[in-house]
């Protein structure tokens, strides 16, 4: 692909991936000369419904959210999923826990009716994706590899192992130790352990990697003194709508 | 000239979020005129129900990408007042500071990237490349600097890590706080000549007086904290707002309007800059002097002058803070404060970079969040924003469709509007039964 027309489109979400994008300070012109960017709402007037790659940020909430994205999905030959809105439904999905017909009770009363939202789901329970730009926020500079990689015709290179390798190369103190819960052994690594690197656990954003050592987890749970709960509860602030058996999956059933 | 005009812009561009613009004009009245909110409702208030008092802070810090420091210290302040949890100079110095490069971060991607566009007469900052290279550059390096210190403070740009209950989970190292005072420093000249560009473009002029309302302190320029102030005349303690601020909801809008004294008011930078002028920087002051920027303003296209004014006054005070840090150096042992969770209800008011932001919380026995109550800064102006248009319109009415069309269009991201933000909820109060 020589100069690939790209659009990038907001749903339900913050809009943190797309200021991720804005972030980019010192590679933002570059990125903008390598591509030709035709559709980007929060930073451009210009919109053209001419595109092959579309970057998607957002989770999918509202009926009008299905029109839009099959309608992306019908134009774009390159559909790239960023952050865990799009990838996993992300922390909209606590709203699904809730359940979707008691929280518009909840918030709205008796107007609830007016309100166009359904269950949370992520981008690909519509469309094909094609990548996955992980993680809350996702990793910038993942984000530009996609995209390069796109344009010399490569395949992107997604960590498929756990945080726990990024946290032990950066020297950190398992946070196991610090007597908090951590996520890192399960989920997929690529943010270069960020939030250990900050004294706090993982919160799994990037989600579960393909085959999670649901052993050496149940191991930690057990020498730590956890609880199944603590574990489901940390998974489910961004991971609710991807992992209906997380349970099971983080632990192996135990 | 226009008799009959029917315009729809469906999204308004550069702002955050999804927001439409619909105005009717038929025999030169105007016969509606509304900014239209169809963004997706979010339903924070269920999601937080039930959450452990440690969960809040990081929850709604994904309300808003560009807030989510903002949203991050209502959260933890208000789950802080309902424990009765007192943080340290140390704390709340850090706390300041970082809160402060949000608002640099904030104010520069909206008055460089978002609202200058206008002004030089282009559709995005990608021209901008082409025929004013140096000032996409300046632009660039102010937000990087800005991202830079939170990344240093909070552990990433976006989402914070390190900001939680009770203080942080790591400090800066006293390395890194050298690094900031350079970073802080080297960005005076581009700031400088930011000021000799900004000179160089023409504000549309614009009057209408209302009331502005923003958090006042006895000794900061309000940000992190202080008082619920207004122009009408009013102070009161954030744990009060519910005896000024109502809130009703709007047929075209799944975004409330808010209502004090009058029938809309305004928050943000320039009702920062209209109740707390006095507690600016010297600095600040000379560069709100130059732009033309004086205490009462009543042009709501000012709004990006107060924004850059305040970016001025946020990198003063920092050096400020820094050093006093750097006097009494990073205490690992003053790092947390101990939290005792229990039953309470807890408000937290802070100045996020669009204004007045309210959490408010009830916690049961075991630390849990019973109910959850949030009030946004977006949500506060909408009715202001209408009220702007249908004074404005009238006064153009002669101009060309497209004319009117761009008038309203730089009205609205005037206000740098977050839809996102400002549709994270929509509680119906029955205030109109």
């Amino acid at each position: 692909m020589s100069k690939p027309k790209v659009g990038i489109f907001g749903f339900t979400g913050c809009g943190g991936c797309q200021l991720e994008i804005l972030n980019l300070e010192d590679q933002l012109l570059d990125l903008v000369a390598a591509i030709d960017l035709v559709h980007f709402t929060e930073a451009i007037t210009e919109h053209s419904d001419n595109y092959d790659i579309a970057l998607v940020e957002g989770a999918i909430t509202t009926r009008h959210g299905v029109e839009r994205i099959e309608k992306i999905g019908k134009i774009a030959k390159i559909i790239v999923a960023i952050g865990s809105c799009a990838v996993n439904g992300g922390l909209n999905c606590l709203k699904n826990l809730y359940g979707t017909a008691k929280a518009k009770e909840l918030v709205y009363g008796d107007k609830k009716d007016w309100i166009d939202s359904i269950d949370v789901k992520p981008v690909d329970a519509y469309v094909k994706v094609d990548y996955y730009a992980r993680g809350c926020p996702p990793n910038r500079f993942e984000i530009v590899d996609i995209i390069r990689s796109l344009i010399v015709g490569r395949k992107p290179e997604i960590p498929n192992y756990p945080v726990c390798v990024e946290c032990k190369r950066n020297g950190n103190t398992c946070v196991f130790e610090l007597g908090m819960t951590c996520l890192g052994p399960v989920t997929r690594a690529g943010c270069n352990s960020r939030c250990p690197n900050s004294g706090s656990g993982c919160d799994g954003c990037r989600g579960l990697i393909d085959e999670p050592n649901v052993n050496a987890q149940k191991d930690l749970l057990k020498k730590y003194g956890l609880t199944v709960e603590d574990m489901v509860d940390r998974f489910n602030l961004y991971n609710a709508c991807r992992e209906k058996n997380i349970a099971e999956k983080v632990t192996g059933g135990n | 000239m226009a008799e009959n005009i029917n315009i729809e812009v469906s999204p308004v561009s550069r702002v955050e979020g999804h927001g439409d613009l619909v105005l009717d004009v038929k025999d030169r009245k105007v016969e509606k005129l509304i900014f239209r909110i169809p963004e997706s409702p979010r339903f924070f208030e269920a999601m937080l129900v039930g959450k452990n008092w440690d969960e809040p802070s990081h929850i709604t810090s994904r309300i808003c990408g560009i807030c989510s420091v903002a949203h991050t210290y209502a959260s933890i302040k208000a789950t802080e007042a309902a424990f009765g949890i007192v943080p340290n100079d140390m704390i709340l110095n850090l706390r300041k500071l970082i809160f402060h490069h949000e608002i640099v971060q904030s104010n520069a991607l909206h008055v460089y990237f978002l609202a200058a566009p206008d002004l030089f007469g282009v559709g995005s900052v990608i021209p901008l490349v082409e025929t004013h290279p140096e000032v996409v550059n300046i632009a660039l390096r102010v937000k990087k600097m800005a991202n830079d210190m939170v990344r240093i403070i909070g552990g990433r740009a976006v989402h914070p890590i390190r900001t939680v209950a009770g203080g942080f989970t790591k400090l800066p190292a006293e390395e890194e706080m050298h690094i900031m005072r350079d970073m802080l420093r080297g960005a005076y000249p581009d700031l400088e000549k930011s000021l000799d560009v900004l000179k160089t473009l023409k504000i549309p002029d614009f009057e209408r007086e209302t009331e502005y309302i923003s958090l006042s302190h006895p000794e900061d320029y309000a940000n992190y904290d202080g008082n619920i102030k207004s122009t009408d005349g009013w102070e009161i303690r954030p744990s009060e707002y519910l005896t000024k601020i109502k809130e009703k909801v709007v047929k075209h809008s799944t975004a409330k309007h808010c209502w004090a004294e009058r029938d809309a008011y305004m928050v943000g930078a320039l009702s920062r800059f209209n109740n707390n002028y006095e507690k600016l920087s010297n600095n600040a002051k000379s560069y709100a002097d130059e732009l033309g920027l004086k205490a009462p303003c009543y042009n709501s296209y000012m709004i990006n002058i107060a924004q850059f004014v305040e970016i001025i006054h946020s990198v003063d005070d920092s050096l400020r803070i820094i050093e006093e840090l750097l006097d009494e150096g990073m205490d690992e042992e003053r790092r947390m404060v101990e939290i005792n969770p229990g039953a309470g209800r807890g408000v937290g008011a802070v100045e996020a970079p669009r204004g007045l932001l309210i959490h408010d919380y009830t916690y049961n026995e075991a630390g849990r969040i019973e109910k959850a109550n949030l009030i946004i800064p977006t949500n506060m102006n909408y009715g202001n924003i209408e009220r702007d248009m249908q004074k404005l319109v009238p006064g153009i009415i002669d101009k060309t469709e497209d004319e009117i069309r761009l008038a309203c269009e730089m009205m609205i991201r005037a206000y740098d509007p977050c839809i996102s933000c400002s549709t994270h909820f929509l509680k119906v109060r029955l205030i109109n039964k």
